[in-house]
């Protein structure tokens, strides 16, 4: 291993990975805890996985079969925030960990040692909420969002989902400052803003995003705890407050969320799609203000998410037509990836086709969206099933597709061998088809007017179900596949030679050996290499 | 800052491992266990006292370590740039915390219970629900939770102790330029003088507030369970006066690092930093003053 001696000469000891158990638990290299973010992620991923089967289990056949209804309650609610911050929010980080510095010629995240902060934290907040299984009265089951009064009714599971919430919240906040400082002082002399990839600038408006609207979520949280414990009356009509009002809050924070489980993958999709192209991506200025422009509307569409639960017409119209205006800029980058694609040498690695499967699949999330975007049709959908397609498709073939190429992506890069691409194919195939087979039927349930977050239906439900339920089975299983395979790349993959894992990437990243040495950019790289890596 | 020599910008640094950021986890676990075992009931108001010490030892340690290192001039004007953006990112955080607080407050105040007196085409819920409700500020609600046993309550007039408060936060604000242009000049004398007035502000402030919640206690029927007026004045003014007892501990740190001599009129992150911080809690409070106690 190319070691690079580059340090303060104050301490010569971290030249050398640390052994044992210290290398992870007092890390402070942001490889090792970039890892460790994303083997949390898919353990989270997994936990929250095992949650969607119980609940297609039960919802299998009309009737009650397996749970009863308070656990599938449960169910939706823990499965909702395993995913959201357990397993999307701790992946991207991982990936901004492992691929920032390097992307932008850093030794480093810029605080590491918050950075250890910020992962270890997770953990603990996990297990709070994990360990809420099996207090008096179960997990919460009022739904991920939390509205009251029905949140207020939990048993003892109440202050411990408001205090893993705290938890979650400060470890985002900790670890988004962390990005945004990295990429304003720590990119290399020459990588000028308009020439850092986009994965880079897609993180940085996520971090800015982070850092806007945790602190909210931990102030409607709190403000929950207080009308729980302490006889406020923030969300009690009868003292003057309103339970409407914690929705406005909540979505205030929860709409900008949803971009950022996304954005990241766009960056993402806007580095892999050229690789594979061999084409330099088309409109990165474009994509770079168009990235802005969705997080600045992120923060004036909220009440989108609570048409039905009345407003003035006014806002109504307001919130309708901001929503609606995203499809713009999202419109810029869809059309950005397909020209460029056009006319290029395509070839489809597994990078690539999770990459187009994005494309395609978030599109129709994003066009189901717009449906849910207007108001008379909203109030139609609201709270059915087609609600639960939307998310989904945006979130599952969105979002963690989008980590799934990265990884794919990346993962020579990380241990310097190349994983079983027939394997990685066959867990791209299955995925999309059985995506396809557990989310599509679930517009035509919702649309025929089947409710969310009710474990038993009406029998004309059936059909659908049982698809969707297949599927569900089909892509369950089928992710199993991904870690059987980094553990089989790990172990015993083909070495990767040369510094790049792909003929057509671009970037800092692939001026390393791979792998990457555990300390890179103790100098910073030439202007040389910046110039080639921006090729856009 | 031993070292006032030029960094070597061609070596960037990074910090060895640490201890710290665990023990940070695990005293934040602690003090959250112990807050739920107190909530539901499981255990007494000792079982905050783990998580509290174990946070005190965190930050006190993980300060200490930082600060020596700082003066053993092994952080370049990179690690300077870094913290001082991170603190600045971190006070960001902060104002929009306080703005889901102040954004209830005007939600209540312009919509909801504007709608429960009727406003608009809300008539049907005053007419039905609330007859007699009609929907002026101050409220406790249609219902007229807590208060005194009648159900009325009083609140502080804006001219007074929060006017006074007003003065004392504006004045340390004053203290602390004052202090920083001392510092920058090399006036270490004056930097001393008028940063312990600051943090003596800071603190008179706290016991003033102290003062206004037992007269609003026990004399005004004013409690955090008084409706939704209640609730966002204790809320606002708590959150409030937390950050400004943790300001005012900063100052008292910074204060001691002057007395030993730390800072030089180039380099004093921390002295930046928590002047940044006060300055932070000064203009929260201004909109407090003018949106709760005045307003």
């Amino acid at each position: 291993m190319a070691e690079q001696h580059a340090h303060a000469a104050e301490h010569d000891d971290h030249d050398h990975k640390p052994h044992g158990w210290r290398r992870w638990v007092y890390a402070t290299n942001h490889k090792d805890i970039g890892t460790m973010y994303l083997i949390f992620a898919c353990t989270m991923f997994f936990i929250g996985g095992a949650m969607a089967m119980v609940i297609r289990l039960e919802l299998f056949k009309p009737g009650m079969q397996f749970v009863d209804p308070q656990f599938f309650n449960s169910m939706t609610t823990m499965h909702a925030l395993m995913m959201i911050f357990g397993a999307v929010m701790p992946a991207w980080t991982g990936l901004a960990n492992w691929m920032i510095p390097l992307q932008v010629g850093a030794p480093d995240m810029a605080l590491p040692r918050l950075n250890n902060f910020s992962f270890w934290i997770l953990p603990f907040a996990f297990t709070l909420l994990l360990s809420s299984l099996f207090v008096p009265g179960g997990a919460p089951a009022g739904g991920w969002t939390m509205y009251p009064p029905l949140v207020l009714q939990n048993g003892a599971s109440f202050p411990m989902l408001i205090f893993s919430i705290h938890l979650m919240g400060a470890s985002s906040i900790l670890g988004a400052i962390n990005v945004v400082v990295t990429i304003m002082n720590l990119r290399a002399p020459g990588m000028t803003l308009l020439r850092m990839p986009l994965f880079v600038w897609t993180w940085l408006i996520t971090a800015y995003l982070l850092i806007a609207v945790m602190p909210v979520l931990a102030g409607a949280v709190t403000m929950l705890l207080t009308d729980h414990f302490f006889g406020t009356t923030f969300f009690t009509a009868a003292g003057g407050g309103d339970p409407v009002m914690f929705q406005h809050i909540f979505w205030f924070f929860g709409h900008p969320e949803v971009y950022i489980l996304i954005l990241p993958a766009f960056g993402i999709v806007s580095e892999i799609i050229p690789t594979f192209s061999r084409k330099p991506l088309f409109g990165y200025e474009a994509m770079v203000y168009a990235t802005a422009s969705i997080a600045f509307l992120s923060f004036i569409v909220w009440a989108h998410h609570m048409f039905t639960v009345g407003m003035p017409l006014a806002a109504q119209l307001f919130f309708m037509l901001s929503t609606m205006l995203i499809a713009i800029p999202t419109g810029v980058k869809v059309f950005n990836w397909t020209t460029t694609m056009f006319r290029g040498s395509l070839t489809f690695e597994p990078p690539m086709l999770f990459a187009i499967a994005f494309l395609f699949l978030f599109s129709i999330g994003g066009f189901s969206g717009l449906m849910l975007a207007i108001v008379p049709a909203d109030y139609q959908y609201q709270d059915t099933y087609f609600v639960v397609a939307h998310f989904h498709y945006v979130l599952v073939p969105g979002a963690i597709f989008g980590i799934m190429a990265g990884v794919y992506y990346w993962l020579p890069k990380w241990v310097g061998n190349m994983y079983d691409q027939t394997l990685a194919k066959w867990h791209f195939w299955l995925s999309t088809i059985f995506v396809n087979v557990l989310f599509f039927p679930q517009h035509f349930l919702g649309l025929a007017g089947m409710p969310r977050r009710i474990p038993d239906y009406a029998v004309q439900f059936t059909d659908w179900n049982m698809v969707s339920s297949i599927g569900g089975f089909g892509f369950g299983l089928a992710q199993l596949l991904f870690p059987y395979l980094i553990w089989k790349c790990v172990k015993s993959g083909e070495r990767v030679v040369g510094n790049k894992a792909w003929e057509g990437a671009h970037g800092l990243e692939w001026e390393l050996p791979s792998p990457a040495p555990y300390h890179s950019w103790g100098t910073p790289p030439s202007e040389t290499m910046i110039a080639r890596g921006a090729a856009h | 800052m031993a070292n006032a020599h030029a960094p070597d910008t061609s070596h960037y640094y990074v910090p060895h491992d640490s201890a710290w950021p665990i023990r940070g986890s695990v005293a934040l676990f602690a003090l959250m266990l112990g807050a739920i075992s107190y909530f539901n009931d499981w255990a007494g108001g000792w079982s905050f006292a783990p998580g509290v010490v174990l946070l005190a030892y965190m930050f006190f340690g993980w300060f200490s370590t930082v600060i020596g290192e700082n003066q053993h001039g092994i952080y370049n004007d990179q690690v300077d740039r870094s913290f001082r953006m991170g603190m600045m990112w971190f006070i960001f955080s902060e104002v929009m915390f306080f703005a889901a607080f102040f954004g209830a407050l005007f939600y209540a105040r312009t919509l909801s219970v504007p709608w429960l007196a009727g406003q608009g085409v809300k008539v049907f819920t005053n007419f039905l629900l609330w007859p007699k409700f009609e929907g002026a500020w101050p409220t406790n609600g249609p219902a007229h939770v807590g208060g005194h046993a009648d159900s009325t309550f009083e609140t502080i007039a804006a001219i007074g102790l929060p006017a006074i408060n007003t003065a004392i936060l504006l004045t340390s604000g004053l203290t602390i330029t004052i202090a920083h242009h001392a510092l920058r000049a090399g006036k270490r004398g004056t930097l001393t003088v008028f940063l312990a007035l600051t943090f003596l502000l800071g603190f008179t402030f706290v016991g003033l507030q102290a003062h206004e919640y037992g007269e609003a206690y026990k004399d005004l029927g004013l409690k955090l369970s008084t409706g939704i007026y209640g609730s966002t004045f204790f809320m606002l003014t708590g959150f409030h006066g937390l950050h400004v007892t943790v300001g005012a501990i900063m100052l008292l740190v910074i204060w001691l690092r002057v007395l030993r001599g730390h800072f030089t009129p180039k380099k004093h992150f921390a002295f930046e930093a928590v002047a940044w911080y006060w300055h932070f809690v000064d203009v929260v409070w201004l909109g407090l003053f003018i949106f709760v106690y005045w307003l």
